[in-house]
Formats: structure tokens, C-alpha cells, sequence
């Protein structure tokens, strides 16, 4: 199976070099993966395992930090750390949260 | 570490010895680039042994360590269209799992 990641010598046009400044949040997914990685609740292997098993289409349509993100959900739910009805309540939490005036 | 852990599987290759990369197409963590698979090379050098990440991906310890290979290729035997310099070469860190002599 040759995942979405694995692209040597596919046609994908000019790398786009243009740099951006990090978001807040972006920030913030690079210091959880570290503090999770220090408290040996992540490694790097398991990361990209994550990763690497996104469907094509999240794959290519998500940014970096994205891609970091739903790589450390998937790691935290598979080691127990949070349970998918917690971490559904929270994300609940925040939207109501959010979207009160 | 303990001794236990720090066992590794004895390398099998020697630089300057050819080795074909293994045409296989696994499920799980893969290292070994899909394009490089089924070619052939030359070892550069051992960089090491390490515990295998194909198995760290999954928790699990990756021990026995396996021997890492420097490979170095042509590219002329790699993209059949290639336009660059006839002596042009591409190296890739392969495990030794992945390499079969030549």
C-alpha cells in the first residue's frame, strides 16, 4: 500500500517555499507534542504511523499542524489517555463556548 | 538499556557490496520509500544498528536492532526518463529487512 506520504517521484508540480508565521494555535500543537513526547506519551514513530494512515483526501487537504493534531488524538485515544466521549465534550464545551456572544 | 535490550541482529552486507532492495508492499509503517523498491545499489556504508521503527510505530520495542545501510543508486536505474548527469546518484538509509544480496 503506498500511502499518501509516500510521493518520491510522483508529479506534484513546484515545492511552494513560501514561508509562514505560525498561528498561536499551531504553536500550541508543537509544545502539546513535546510535553506529551517528555511524559513518554508519544513517540515520533507512532506519529508518523498516525499520519501516514489518514485517508488521502485528509492527508492532502490538511495543513501540518493539523496533520499533528489528529496524529496526537489518535495516539491519546489508542493509549487511553482520553476517551472519545471526553475528549466529544469538550470539543462540545468549546464550540458553545465559542459561539456565546 | 539493558544488555538484553541493546541485542542486535549481526550485519549481513559490507560497503561496496551490491544489494537488491526488496520488491514487497506491506501494510503498516513502512520506511523503505515505495520508489526505491526493486532497485538496485551499492552499500555505502552501516550507519548503525537501530531498533526497527517499523515496530516502534506500533509500541512495540523494535528489538532485535536491525543494521541501517547508506545504499547509494544511480539515477539513471532508478527514473527511466532521467536527464541529469549519467553518473548521478541518490543514497537512501534502508534497514537491512529490506535488502537482499545481488
Amino acid at each position: 500500500m503506498r500511502g499518501p506520504h509516500d510521493m518520491g517521484g510522483l508529479p506534484a508540480g513546484p515545492v511552494d517555499r513560501t514561508e509562514h508565521k505560525h498561528d498561536f494555535w499551531e504553536k500550541r500543537v508543537d509544545a502539546l507534542a513535546r510535553l506529551l513526547t517528555e511524559r513518554k506519551l508519544r513517540t515520533t514513530d507512532e506519529s508518523r504511523r498516525a499520519i501516514e494512515s489518514l485517508a488521502p483526501d485528509a492527508y492532502d487537504r490538511m495543513s501540518y499542524y493539523e496533520r499533528w493534531m489528529a496524529a496526537i488524538t489518535t495516539i491519546l485515544l489508542e493509549r487511553g489517555v482520553i476517551t472519545s466521549d471526553e475528549l466529544g465534550r469538550k470539543m462540545e464545551e468549546v464550540r458553545t463556548r465559542k459561539a456565546a456572544p | 538499556m539493558t544488555g538484553m535490550e541493546r541485542r542486535a541482529v549481526p550485519a549481513r552486507f559490507r560497503p561496496g557490496e551490491r544489494v537488491a532492495v526488496r520488491r514487497a508492499d506491506p501494510p503498516g509503517h513502512i520506511r523503505t520509500p515505495f520508489y526505491i523498491r526493486g532497485c538496485v545499489g551499492v552499500v555505502e556504508r552501516l550507519c548503525g544498528a537501530f531498533a526497527n521503527p517499523e515496530e516502534l510505530a506500533y509500541r512495540r520495542t523494535g528489538l532485535p536492532a536491525q543494521p541501517l545501510y547508506r545504499v547509494r543508486f544511480n539515477q539513471c536505474d532508478i527514473w527511466p526518463d532521467y536527464r541529469g548527469p549519467a553518473h548521478d546518484t541518490v543514497d537512501v538509509e534502508i534497514y537491512q529487512h529490506w535488502l537482499e544480496p545481488r
